[in-house]
C-alpha cells in the first residue's frame, strides 16, 4: 500500500527556510501571509489492511522519520484518506 | 588507573573530525582509539567521543541516521552506566536525535554554514567536561556548522537551567547559529552525557588560533582517568 507523510515543522516553531520562501515570494510581489516548510515521504508499505499500515507508518514516523519536539506529521495512505 | 586513559572515537560514515578528535586526545594525554560505527560493543574505555561530520550525509535530520547505528547500543549501555560520552557538533547532534541529550539541533537561522572563531562563556564547571575552567571563563573554540540551532521549549529550557544542564553558552552577541538562550553545549541529568557545538579538537594549539578547546578536552581525560581502568 502507498502511504505519503507529510512532516511540517510545528506551529510557533521559527522555520528559517519557510521565513526565506516568504520573502522572496514577497519580493517577486506575490502577497503571502506566511510560509512554511516542510517535508513529504513517499512510501511503498507491504501491508494491505489500512489500519495496520496506518499503524507501522506511525511507528516509521516516530522512531525516525520526524523530531517531535519541532516536528509534526500527517499520514495519507492512497485512497483511505 | 591508568596514566594515559583509554578514549573511543567513533567513525560513522561521513564522519570528518574523527582524526583531529583522535590526535588531540593523543596529544592531550589520552589512548585514543577509534571504533566503527558497525561495532555492537565498546572495547575497554574511560569515555567515548561522537566526533563531528556529516553522518550518513546528514540526510532526513543530522543525525538521526546514525543514531540507529549498532554502536550506539552499546553507547547507550555504556552511558547507562555512567560511562563518559562527549559529541562534538554532528556528535551533538546525533546524542539529541538519540534523546541522550535534550533538545534538537534545527538548521541554522541564517540559513547559511558558518565557519568562525567563537567565544564561549563557560556557565557550570562542575562537570567531568569542564572541570579544568572556571565559572565564568571564556573560551575561543571555531564552530563550523550548517544545523547548530539548538532548540528546546520553554518549559524545558527552564528545567535544564534550573539543573544546571546548560554548561556552555555562546557571548552575547557572538551567537553564530540562533541557538535558543545563547545554548552551546547541554549535558544529560546526570551530568555524564555532554554535546557541544564549538569543535575543542580544533582548538588545542594555540599556533592554530587557539589553545582553549584543550582545556575541554583535557577535563575530559582527567575525568577518564577516574573512571575506569583502562586496559594496557
Amino acid at each position: 500500500m502507498r502511504a505519503t507523510v507529510l512532516v511540517r515543522p510545528k506551529a510557533g516553531i521559527l522555520d528559517p527556510q519557510g521565513a526565506a520562501v516568504e520573502t522572496s515570494l514577497r519580493h517577486l510581489g506575490f502577497e503571502v501571509a506566511e510560509a512554511r516548510v516542510g517535508r513529504v515521504i513517499d512510501l511503498e508499505v507491504a501491508e494491505t489492511d489500512a489500519v495496520r499500515a496506518r499503524e507501522r507508518v506511525d511507528a516509521m514516523c516516530r522512531q525516525l522519520l520526524t523530531n517531535p519536539l519541532i516536528e509534526s506529521y500527517e499520514i495519507e495512505l492512497q485512497g483511505h484518506a | 588507573m591508568s596514566d594515559r586513559p583509554r578514549i573511543g572515537v567513533v567513525t560513522f560514515p561521513g564522519s570528518c573530525d574523527d582524526r583531529d578528535a583522535v590526535w588531540a586526545l593523543k596529544a592531550l594525554g589520552a589512548d585514543a582509539v577509534r571504533i566503527w560505527h558497525a561495532e555492537p560493543e565498546l572495547p575497554n574505555v574511560g569515555a567515548v567521543v561522537l566526533p563531528g561530520g556529516f553522518s550518513f550525509g546528514d540526510y532526513l535530520r543530522c543525525g538521526a541516521i546514525a543514531r540507529f547505528s549498532p554502536v550506539m547500543d552499546a553507547i547507550v549501555r555504556f552511558a547507562l552506566d555512567g560511562g563518559l560520552v562527549f559529541g562534538i557538533c554532528n556528535g551533538f547532534q546525533v546524542l539529541c536525535e538519540a534523546r541522550m541529550l535534550p533538545g534538537v539541533l534545527r538548521p541554522n537561522e541564517s540559513l547559511s554554514f558558518v565557519c568562525e572563531d567563537v567565544d564561549v562563556v563557560v556557565e557550570q564547571s562542575d562537570t567531568p567536561f569542564t572541570s579544568r575552567c572556571a565559572p565564568g571563563q571564556s573560551l575561543t573554540i571555531p564552530v563550523k556548522h550548517g544545523a547548530g540551532n539548538w532548540y528546546a521549549d520553554d518549559a524545558l529550557l527552564a528545567e535544564l537551567e534550573a539543573n544546571g544542564q546548560i554548561v556552555l553558552r555562546y557571548r552575547d552577541g557572538q551567537n553564530p547559529n540562533g541557538s535558543v538562550a545563547n545554548v552551546a553545549g547541554v549535558t544529560n541529568a546526570d551530568r555524564n552525557i555532554f554535546g557541544l557545538m564549538p569543535h575543542p579538537e580544533h582548538a588545542v594549539d594555540p599556533l592554530l588560533g587557539s589553545g582553549d578547546g584543550a582545556l575541554l578536552l583535557a577535563s575530559l581525560i582527567d575525568a577518564a582517568r577516574l573512571s575506569r581502568p583502562a586496559l594496557v
